[in-house]
């Protein structure tokens, strides 16, 4: 058996004030006869292996136009029947071999996750196994996954967060797939029939494959069942060309519902992950708005006028597209004010930047908190799929801090000028208009 | 190519269980409980205090206070005035936050091991020497008025929610929600605050439960520099809540809003909680939700979705923690036109002949290794132990009880889920929920929405 061509042992390293401690994630990459690949962090102290898949690029940018929500209708009727085993057998299947299998779909791409006790992996990578290559997508479970899904659309459909979400994006990608709801809307879903179920599973192949897994097996063990669960894919996907695109800046966009409070969305042009610029933006984020108690928006917003319980900016580096965005929620006659708040913030960073104490803290969380990413298998998986899915490399859990670390005051503000000179963000808002 | 089918498979033999086997427990001098669960695979700790205080324990007329205080616990103290806490946990790495229930109140932090110490001496000073101003105070109480727009008055099917548990939970606090009512929250001021911190944040009424890379001796040391030099000999606060009346009479509460696109229904009952059940029937009650709607071939979900179909979603769950009885919940979204009525008698016919005629061996397998399967998996995560853990022993478990589920929900009969469905859910008693889309006439949906 050949395998094991690679094979990486990093240290998450805590950066802590005092002593600095370090933790070993062994990664192995296998590879099996049949040409799957999978990273592998063997660690038998709990009786669970997490396995985390995606096919890069089968998200629901592959959706046409008329058919959005394919991709997100794919992801729902896997799991209803593969193989002799229609949908309740299959859902019994499961239950009964204490076997967690779901599927889901982002923008990008399209994402398995399984989790095995110890005892029932063979059943879990066998049943993984039906779901991918032999779903049966019987028209009872297409209708019935069709039905769910535009309910749960309906459900969210006079919701102000959803609203807004949905008005940024096709305010901001007019003609793109991004500018589409991902998960469709009722009258395309209604429309979505088992032959396109069966055009999106060409999207599913072993070229686009990625896959972590983490937990109570080892590599021995696994690549047999990696090539009885994935070595039946065909080699290579059939996907359709996403072009890259802009977002659309300086707009500012409305929708009514009469509901007490007006939610906010603001959004326009990011850094590429693979820009130069990407970390140091990625740093200057964190201190904006990046989630925790102490950014900029936080402090103005939330904390010194208490305009909302959740302000935020991100920054989101699409396959297709980057973006710089983020949104508030906050009463309706406090709307103007809320973004004008958030505006100046936008304005002092590209400005003044922030000090360099604020950097110092901003490192310090950045790199410290990263350990905190790897603090179960289920999360470590998650991890290792990413840095496959971004093409980081093997190596990029002991580069990462160092990359943060070296960011500048200087690198900061470069980054801040390039993304608050690229435009003002496209602003979408929805609620009652105050007065 | 055929395979050996899993299906054909038996049930994945489980084994003998028990939740967290290694945690364990000791109490200071001061009253105050500490669980630790050890877990070595990576130095970083999950740090959470628990008070015994929720917002069932409000006075009244303060309703929200227990959720406002949650808040205010971040405005600082003597010592570490503002924001120093939080900057600190952040400044380290650590994440943090916060959470309030009907039943407690809890703090956490989770950060790399050698900052263990330090979050707990933070911890014990704010239990203690919390200190507000008016002028901090103020507009947190705007933040949280905005989250209860955010939560709830944005959300239709939310303020449905209130309405139900209002109307289930006859003489309980229970019946307020956790954020409180729109106008008594607005009414909050620091001084509520400060009276309620003072009487329930105390070491005798909270239990600390630490898991990650420790090991019990380290956390006796700790636990005794920080919180053990908090003097408190007032023990456990007593709730002696008034106690929920079981009403024989049906109640139906609706709602219908300009905002609903999508009607759904839902119906519960007042049942007992792990905390007021007799021996065995809370678990057979854990049991029963499983098999009725815990999952997409449950009892529910095949007659009402695959069967009829008269439903594009149904299922049900029973809210076990919780120091008082609880609600047992069954759902359902109809489909295009299919009148509420009908579901809601469908899923009353599926409950009786559970009463009936009970459940069947596979069904009672397959519920069985579903809910221990949720052991194992539970222990991958130090953040899920220690919230299965601080939730239980705040709503009146304790560590023998949490870590013995499995074997006592493996102990469960087919004729206690009977009994038990025969006990609580049939009969008068329960209050169905209905979210309805408005009549879309003008005047009509002015009048469903009279205020704006």
């Amino acid at each position: 058996m050949y395998y094991a061509l690679n094979r990486a042992i990093v240290a998450v390293a805590f950066f802590a004030a005092s002593i600095g401690s370090a933790s070993a994630i062994d990664i192995q990459e296998v590879t099996t006869p049949k040409g799957v690949s999978a990273w592998l962090v063997s660690d038998d102290t709990v009786p669970v292996v997490a396995v985390d898949i995606a096919f890069k690029n089968a998200g629901s940018s592959q959706d046409p136009a008329e058919k959005a929500g394919r991709a997100n209708l794919l992801a729902a009727t896997l799991d209803e029947g593969a193989g002799d085993l229609d949908s309740v057998a299959f859902q019994n299947a499961l239950l009964e071999g204490a076997v967690q299998l779901s599927f889901d779909s982002s923008r990008d791409h399209l994402y398995g996750d399984l989790s095995t006790i110890s005892s029932s992996v063979e059943r879990g990578f066998d049943l993984l196994h039906l779901a991918l290559t032999q779903p049966r997508f019987d028209q009872e479970a297409v209708d019935r996954m069709k039905g769910q899904i535009i309910a749960g659309l309906r459900r969210e459909e006079k919701d102000p967060d959803t609203v807004v979400a949905q008005l940024w994006a096709r305010t901001a990608f007019p003609d793109h797939p991004y500018g589409t709801p991902s998960n469709g809307i009722p009258e395309t879903v209604a429309t979505l029939t088992r032959d396109d179920l069966v055009a999106a599973t060409r999207g599913l192949a072993k070229d686009n494959l990625m896959i972590a897994v983490v937990g109570d097996i080892d590599a021995e063990t696994l690549i047999p069942l990696l090539d009885r669960a994935f070595g039946d894919l065909p080699d290579t996907a059939e996907l359709t060309d996403v072009p890259p695109v802009e977002p659309e800046t300086g707009l500012t966009v409305s929708e009514t519902i009469d509901t007490p409070q007006t939610a906010i969305r603001f959004g326009g042009p990011g850094l590429a992950r693979e820009d130069d610029d990407f970390i140091p933006a990625f740093v200057m984020n964190h201190i904006l708005g990046g989630g925790s108690f102490s950014s900029w928006l936080f402090s103005e917003v939330r904390e010194k006028r208490g305009l909302a319980y959740s302000v935020y900016s991100y920054l989101a580096p699409f396959e297709h597209a980057a973006i710089f965005g983020g949104g508030t929620a906050t009463r309706n006659d406090q709307a103007d004010e809320a973004l004008d708040v958030i505006r100046a913030q936008f304005e002092r960073m590209a400005n003044e930047g922030p000090t360099e104490e604020e950097l110092a803290d901003a490192k310090a969380y950045l790199t410290g908190s990263y350990a905190l990413r790897f603090d179960s298998s289920s999360a470590i998986a998650r991890q290792l799929l990413f840095i496959q899915l971004e093409e980081l490399g093997m190596d990029y859990i002991d580069k990462r801090n160092a990359l943060i670390e070296a960011v500048t005051l200087d690198d900061v503000k470069r980054a801040a000028t390039r993304i608050f000179g690229e435009g003002v963000p496209t602003v979408a808002v929805v609620g009652a208009p105050a007065g | 190519m055929l395979m050996t089918l899993p299906a054909a498979a038996e049930p994945v033999d489980l084994g003998e269980l028990t939740l967290a086997p290694n945690a364990s427990s000791f109490t200071l001098d001061n009253g105050l409980q500490v669980v630790v669960i050890p877990d070595r695979r990576a130095p970083i700790v999950t740090h959470m205090i628990w008070y015994k205080v929720g917002s069932a324990d409000e006075p009244a007329g303060k309703s929200g206070i227990a959720h406002y205080l949650e808040h205010l616990m971040f405005k600082g103290t003597e010592t570490h005035p503002g924001s120093e806490f939080s900057t600190t946990v952040a400044r380290v790495g650590g994440k943090e936050n916060a959470f309030t229930s009907n039943d407690y109140t809890a703090y956490f932090q989770q950060v790399s091991k050698e900052n263990l110490a330090e979050m707990m001496g933070f911890e014990a000073d704010r239990m203690k020497n919390l200190q507000l101003t008016p002028e901090v105070s103020a507009p947190e109480l705007n933040v949280v008025q905005e989250e209860r727009r955010a939560r709830i008055e944005t959300r239709p099917s939310a303020e449905l929610g209130e309405a139900l548990d209002a109307t289930l939970y006859v003489n309980h606090p229970y019946g307020d929600p956790v954020i409180g009512w729109p106008d008594e929250l607005a009414n909050l001021t620091f001084e509520d605050a400060l009276n309620f911190y003072r009487s329930f944040y105390r070491p005798g009424n909270a239990v600390l439960v630490i898991a990650g890379d420790v090991t019990e001796d380290e956390i006796r040391s700790l636990a005794q520099d920080t919180y053990g030099q908090i003097a408190d000999d007032l023990g456990t606060f007593d709730r002696d809540r008034p106690k929920a009346q079981h009403l024989r009479s049906d109640r139906l509460v609706e709602l219908r809003d300009p905002r609903v696109s999508q009607p759904s229904t839902q119906t519960a009952w007042l049942v007992p909680s792990y905390a007021t059940a007799e021996p065995g029937e809370a678990e057979a009650l854990d049991i029963l939700s499983e098999i009725l709607g815990g999952n997409n071939t449950s009892r529910l979900y095949t007659s009402l979705v695959r069967e009829e179909p008269l439903a594009t979603n149904a299922g049900a769950w029973y809210q076990s923690s919780a120091i008082d009885d609880t609600r047992f919940i069954v759902y359902a979204v109809p489909q295009d036109g299919v009148p509420l009525d009908t579901i809601e008698t469908k899923a009353r016919a599926l409950i009786a002949d559970i009463a009936e005629n009970g459940v069947g061996d596979e069904e009672m397998a397959r519920a069985r290794t579903s809910l221990l399967a949720s052991v194992i998996f539970a222990q991958d995560s130090q953040s899920s132990l220690a919230r299965i853990f601080g939730s239980a022993l705040t709503t009146g478990s304790s560590v023998e009880d949490v870590q013995e589920w499995p074997t006592r929900i493996a102990a469960v009969t087919a004729e206690d889920v009977q009994n038990a469905a025969r006990k609580f859910l049939v009969g008068g008693g329960a209050v169905t929920g209905r979210l309805l889309v408005a009549d879309t006439a003008p005047d009509a949906a002015a009048a469903a929405n009279p205020t704006e």
